[in-house]
């Protein structure tokens, strides 16, 4: 099946992608998803001690497709799918909004499992969106990981 | 050529997206970013950490050192930062 890819500022409902994700995969026995969200920081960043009012997503319209498209084609050379479902949000989000889902429909479960993490591992490295937050303290961009680095990396050196 | 800034490289540059024609001896994204510094101090603050900033030639992640020769649309933008928050 041609994989289901979304870029939106809509917000959407995870269940509703999930269930539809599975009726169009009637003869897939493994369903795996994967949904990102804005936490509710309830005023402050759990882990920083930061204040944050509001989280917006930049992106590069056409490439943003194009690099989603391009990874579910890498997830379907090395593991056995049926189907692929990506929405990923733009624009203003609110706390527990969700910002990006991925899901997977395979035969068995182990290669389900693969190549949703395999998914959002790349998807976090090359698919251009970028965080903005803001607080009491103005507006600043986010900074990549070095984490999220190693975490796509893994992938490149099993293979 | 189209040139594109994201995030904060647009905000330092005070635009997103601008048509420009360099000249021949302009061949790679390095040079490439050089040669867009000198268009305003806008520019040349955005472009000072060259590790900071990836590029794309025509929609595909590209290094600082490849050519841009026949290339419509050139984006530079910081590392991505997707997924969740």
């Amino acid at each position: 099946m041609t994989p289901d890819i979304r870029v939106q500022r809509e917000d959407f409902d995870q269940g509703h992608e999930l269930s539809k994700f599975s009726a169009r995969n009637p003869l897939s026995g493994a369903i795996c998803s994967f949904t990102g969200q804005m936490r509710d920081f309830q005023g402050h960043d759990r882990a920083t001690g930061k204040i944050i009012t509001a989280m917006e997503l930049d992106h590069y319209p056409g490439m943003a497709e194009r690099q989603l498209q391009d990874l579910t084609r890498e997830a379907q050379q090395r593991w056995p799918l049926d189907d692929i479902c990506i929405v990923h949000r733009f624009g203003v989000l609110k706390p527990t909004e969700a910002i990006v889902f991925v899901a997977t429909a395979s035969a068995h479960r182990g290669d389900a499992f693969a190549a949703c993490e395999f998914l959002m591992d790349w998807l976090k490295t090359k698919a251009p969106f970028w965080k903005k937050e803001t607080g009491p303290g103005g507006t600043q961009w986010v900074e990549a990981k070095e984490s999220d680095e190693s975490r796509a990396e893994r992938w490149q050196s099993r293979s | 050529m189209n040139i594109l800034y994201f995030a904060w490289l647009r905000e330092r540059i005070g635009i997103g997206e601008e048509a420009v024609s360099p000249p021949d001896t302009i061949q790679t994204v390095n040079q490439l970013m050089d040669w867009l510094s000198q268009r305003s101090a806008g520019h040349a603050a955005a472009f000072a950490d060259r590790k900071l900033i990836r590029a794309a030639i025509d929609q595909i992640h590209s290094n600082h050192s490849l050519p841009i020769t026949g290339a419509k649309e050139i984006a530079f933008f910081p590392p991505v930062t997707g997924g969740l928050a």
